[in-house]
This record gives C-alpha cells, sequence and structure tokens, in this order.
C-alpha cells in the first residue's frame, strides 16, 4: 500500500484516526490518536499542518518554498515524506 | 488498556544507584469516573474493597482536575471506571477535556451506550471509543459478564461506533475461558472493523488475583495464542488491512518482569473516584499514603509528593535489582506483584527469574496445568461480594 505513486498534483487527506496540534509542553507538532502520540520533526510538522485535504502536493510545496525562501527546492522531500507518511497510514491519498 | 501507550516517553537514564527523583511529564491522565458498574467480570482490576470508596468527585471537581493535568503536560484523557457512563454528567467531563485540548479516550463495557448518546459525545469533542468484550460468543460472554443482553448490546455499539466515524479499539480480556478461541476473536474484531485490538492477557490485580486459579491459562494456551495472532497478522497485513493486533505480554510466563508503567510516576496518572492520586491503577492496594485532589494541587502531587516520589530512582532497591544490570530497563519490576505475592513491595517483581520468590509463578504454572476449568468457582466482581473485602 506503501507503494503508491504521488504526483504534484495528489491531494492528501490526515486519516481520520490522527488529531494534529501543536503541543506545547512537548514544544513540537503531535499526531494523536488512540491512547497514543506522535511528536513530529520541524519538517513533519510544516508538512502535516498543510494537509487538510483541500491543497495538492504543489499547493503545500509552494507555500512552503515561500516561507522557508532559503530551503530552495523542496518538492522531492516533501513527496519522500508523504510517502513514509501513507505508509504509516497517517494519510490517504 | 494495560497500554499506557506513547512511543514518545524520554526515559531517564540513572547512573548506577540514585536518588534523583527526575520525571517526565504526566502524559497519560485515567479518570476512573466511578466504581459503580452494570456487569461483573471476575478479571477485573478495580480494588477488591471497591465498596469501601463510595465517594465520587463532583463535575466540578472533576474538571478542576483535567485542567491541572492539561497544564502539567498531560494530553490523553481515559475515561474509565467502573463503568464511565453511570456518571451522567459524562457529556459535560468529554466537552471539558476536549476544550483543553486533551485527545478523549472513553473506555467501556460499551452497557448503557446507545448510537443518540454516541452522536452526542462525538459533538462534545469525544475522540475514540474503546469496548470491551468478554469473549467472541455469547455464552462464554454471559457467564463472565454475569449479563445475558452484555453481549448482543456490545455488537451494535461496536458497529454504531464505526458508524459514527470514530477510532475503535476493542479490547478482549483473555484468560483459560476464553483464550482458546482467539481465531474467532480476531475474526470477530475484523467484521466489526476495529482500528486496534487489544488482547490482553490478563494482568492479576484486584478481582483478578482473586480469581487466578480460574482465569491463568497454561503456557500451552498460550503459546498457541500468540502463535494464531502472529498468523493472522501475516495475514491481514498481506490483505492489506490496517488493523492492528496488540498482543499484551503475559507477564506470568516471562522470566523477567515489565517495565511498570514506563517508570513509576514518570508518564503515567490515575485518579480514583474519590479522588486518589495514583502512579497506576492499582497502586491503592499499596502501604503508601497517597494524596488526595481534593487536598493537594496536580502539581504538588506529580512534582512533590512522596507517595509519587516513592519508587523514583532506584535507591529504594534491594538485592538481586540493586546490583543487577537491567534496573535501567525494567525498574525492578511491578511493586504491586511485589507486595502481593511476597507481602513486601520492595522486593523484586517476582516474575523475575532471579528472584527468590520466583518459585511463586513458578507454581501457578504448574497449578494451571491442574486446574479444571468450573465458573462456579469464580468470585463475581459486584457491590456484594466487596463487602467481603471491605473495612467498614
Ligand atoms: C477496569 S475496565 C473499566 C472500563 C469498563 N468497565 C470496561 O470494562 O471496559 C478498563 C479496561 O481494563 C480491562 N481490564 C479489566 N481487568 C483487567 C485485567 N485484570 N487485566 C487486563 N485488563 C483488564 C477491561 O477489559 C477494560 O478494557
Ligand atoms: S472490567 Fe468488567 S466489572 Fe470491571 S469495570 Fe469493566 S465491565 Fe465492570
Ligand atoms: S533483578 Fe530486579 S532489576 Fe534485575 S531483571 Fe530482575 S526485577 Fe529487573
Amino acid at each position: 500500500m506503501s507503494d503508491i505513486e504521488i504526483t504534484a498534483a495528489s491531494v492528501p487527506v490526515l486519516n481520520k484516526m490522527f488529531r494534529f496540534q501543536w503541543e506545547k509542553a512537548q514544544n513540537c507538532f503531535v499526531l494523536l490518536y488512540p491512547e497514543g502520540m506522535i511528536q513530529l520533526n520541524g519538517p513533519a510538522g510544516e508538512i502535516l499542518g498543510l494537509v487538510d485535504g483541500e491543497r495538492s502536493v504543489a499547493a503545500i510545496t509552494s507555500e512552503l518554498e515561500a516561507k522557508f525562501p532559503d530551503a530552495g527546492d523542496l518538492s522531492g522531500d516533501i513527496i519522500e515524506f508523504l510517502g513514509e507518511a501513507h505508509g504509516q497510514h497517517w494519510i490517504t491519498l | 488498556m494495560a497500554n499506557t501507550g506513547s512511543p514518545c516517553n524520554a526515559q531517564p537514564t540513572p547512573p548506577i544507584i540514585s536518588d534523583d527523583k527526575s520525571h517526565g511529564q504526566p502524559l497519560w491522565l485515567l479518570a476512573e469516573l466511578t466504581y459503580k458498574c452494570p456487569l461483573q467480570c471476575p478479571y477485573c482490576s478495580n480494588p477488591l474493597d471497591f465498596s469501601d470508596f463510595g465517594g465520587e468527585l463532583t463535575t466540578q471537581q472533576w474538571l478542576d482536575v483535567f485542567q491541572q493535568g492539561r497544564d502539567l503536560g498531560a494530553v490523553q484523557l481515559g475515561f474509565s471506571g467502573g463503568e464511565p457512563l453511570v456518571r451522567q454528567d459524562l457529556i459535560q467531563l468529554i466537552g471539558g477535556a476536549h476544550e483543553m485540548g486533551y485527545y478523549t479516550n472513553l473506555i467501556t463495557s460499551g452497557v448503557g451506550l446507545n448510537e443518540h448518546k454516541m452522536a452526542e459525545f462525538q459533538q462534545a469533542g469525544l475522540d475514540h471509543i474503546q469496548v470491551s468484550f468478554q469473549a467472541s460468543d455469547e455464552s462464554v460472554n454471559s457467564m463472565l459478564s454475569g449479563s445475558k443482553k452484555a453481549f448482543e448490546q456490545k455488537l451494535k455499539m461496536a458497529k454504531e461506533v464505526k458508524a459514527q466515524g470514530y477510532p475503535m479499539v476493542l479490547n478482549f480480556v483473555t484468560h483459560r475461558h476464553n483464550i482458546d478461541r482467539i481465531d474467532r476473536i480476531i475474526e470477530l474484531c475484523v467484521e466489526l472493523d476495529a482500528d486496534y485490538v487489544e488482547l490482553a492477557t490478563c494482568q492479576y490485580y484486584g478481582w483478578a488475583y482473586e480469581n487466578v486459579e480460574q482465569l491463568l491459562p497454561t503456557r500451552a494456551q498460550l503459546e498457541r495464542a500468540e502463535r494464531i495472532t502472529n498468523e493472522y497478522r501475516a495475514k491481514l497485513a498481506a490483505e492489506g488491512n490496517p488493523i492492528k493486533l496488540i498482543f499484551v505480554t503475559p507477564d506470568y510466563y516471562e522470566e523477567r518482569p515489565k517495565g511498570c508503567m514506563n517508570g513509576w510516576g514518570q508518564v503515567f496518572l490515575t485518579v480514583t473516584p474519590d479522588g486518589k492520586a495514583l502512579p497506576c491503577h492499582s497502586a491503592r492496594m499499596l502501604p503508601i499514603e497517597f494524596p488526595n485532589v481534593t487536598e493537594v494541587s496536580l502539581q504538588e502531587i506529580w512534582d512533590t509528593s512522596p507517595g509519587f516520589n516513592h519508587f523514583r530512582g532506584n535507591a529504594w532497591m534491594k538485592e538481586p535489582c540493586r546490583s543487577c544490570d537491567e534496573k535501567d530497563k525494567d525498574f525492578g519490576g511491578c511493586h504491586c506483584q511485589a507486595f502481593m505475592l511476597t507481602g513486601d513491595m520492595y522486593n523484586a517483581d517476582p516474575v523475575c527469574a532471579k528472584s527468590e520468590h520466583h518459585h511463586l509463578i513458578e507454581e501457578a504454572r504448574e497449578r494451571a496445568e491442574a486446574v479444571v476449568n468450573n465458573p462456579d468457582e469464580f468470585t463475581f466482581r459486584n457491590e456484594r461480594n466487596s463487602k467481603v473485602f471491605a473495612k467498614s
């Protein structure tokens, strides 16, 4: 299931099983699920924060490139992360 | 529920012998709202003398505890008991906790639930429902729960949980009376479209300890169940089914104890119906003075109370734990188990093969080979039986 192809036109959706939020105590974004929590690193938090079932991968990429102009081309990293997130069932496409 | 959950709790790495009381945040707050329950499972982990503790916190007291917990960094809130649905103010408690930013878990037998309430709970912000079953078929379920209607009700509610779009965990406490049907249990969970399945090998606390002879499976039963679970895992994964089967390890058949609660007072905080704050849900039995949330703030309880500091660090340890190089892994095991089996909570958990009391566990295993299943020997968890164990 994780070998699905993700393109610029794909529209990721957060799996209903997870809730995404900022946790002050952890000082990071987290995914909450029944009786558990996954702490996200900086980039993962930025990307998942834009996953809303409406933005395409292209839209997410250009927003993040605008937000972090020094980071260069982010499309490869974003697609790679979304592939992993899909493998973990955090998102559907 | 044995699963205290989060993979993200950073374990401190204490030096050899240390009185360091350092601790993390109470990520997990378990609110045991009431000891009342319409069912009477003989494996219930509630205290035997629950009828002694009739008082319950008010709505406002609970909300206050939730806010204090949230301020300390708690993020998961479990509503449990007894049966949490017995509390008429459950919807207010859910709503309040949701607004505070908790991920809210309802841990229920399903008895007392209906689709209308479930929808209202969702509106109020309930994130997840865990339904427990006693068995995969009606007759064993009735025998164990003491209710003929419970099984059908559970099936109906489990379907409704999914129909309403909640994530669903199904929990089966397994023991010698139901574990041989593990295949049927797993198939039922797949049919009901569970997201997570807890195949929770019975832990012997409270009523379960009282009934250990009739509950403890044989080694052969356990090994078979684990093998079948692994076969289903492989089969389901190959079918692309994301269902997760969690097989909770049966510590009576281990040679090393479990690292209890990820460390005493490290990530987990339980509050009992009458407001006692505990580092784990069975700690009430220990000869330790635990604070009450109606008298002491949660911050003080967590950070400095003698009860929560009692087993932090490892300076309390005796041999064989004291000089053992595994003590940072299991913290000497479960203090309640040490207390129940040896009378001294400072002993190593007898599950450990290095413990001089390990023969007690071995003898229990041997007895399991000889026991004949007889439900008439169960002491059921109910008010009348509890009075026998109560002091007042
Ligand atoms: C004490 S019950 C309270 C909530 C509710 N009455 C129920 O049974 O779901 C909380 C959870 O612990 C599980 N449980 C009870 N006794 C247990 C034991 N001895 N070992 C492992 N799990 C147990 C139940 O199946 C349930 O999932
Ligand atoms: S485990 Fe059974 S008896 Fe205990 S609280 Fe839950 S439903 Fe009631
Ligand atoms: S001796 Fe104590 S610390 Fe060592 S493994 Fe056994 S219980 Fe754990």
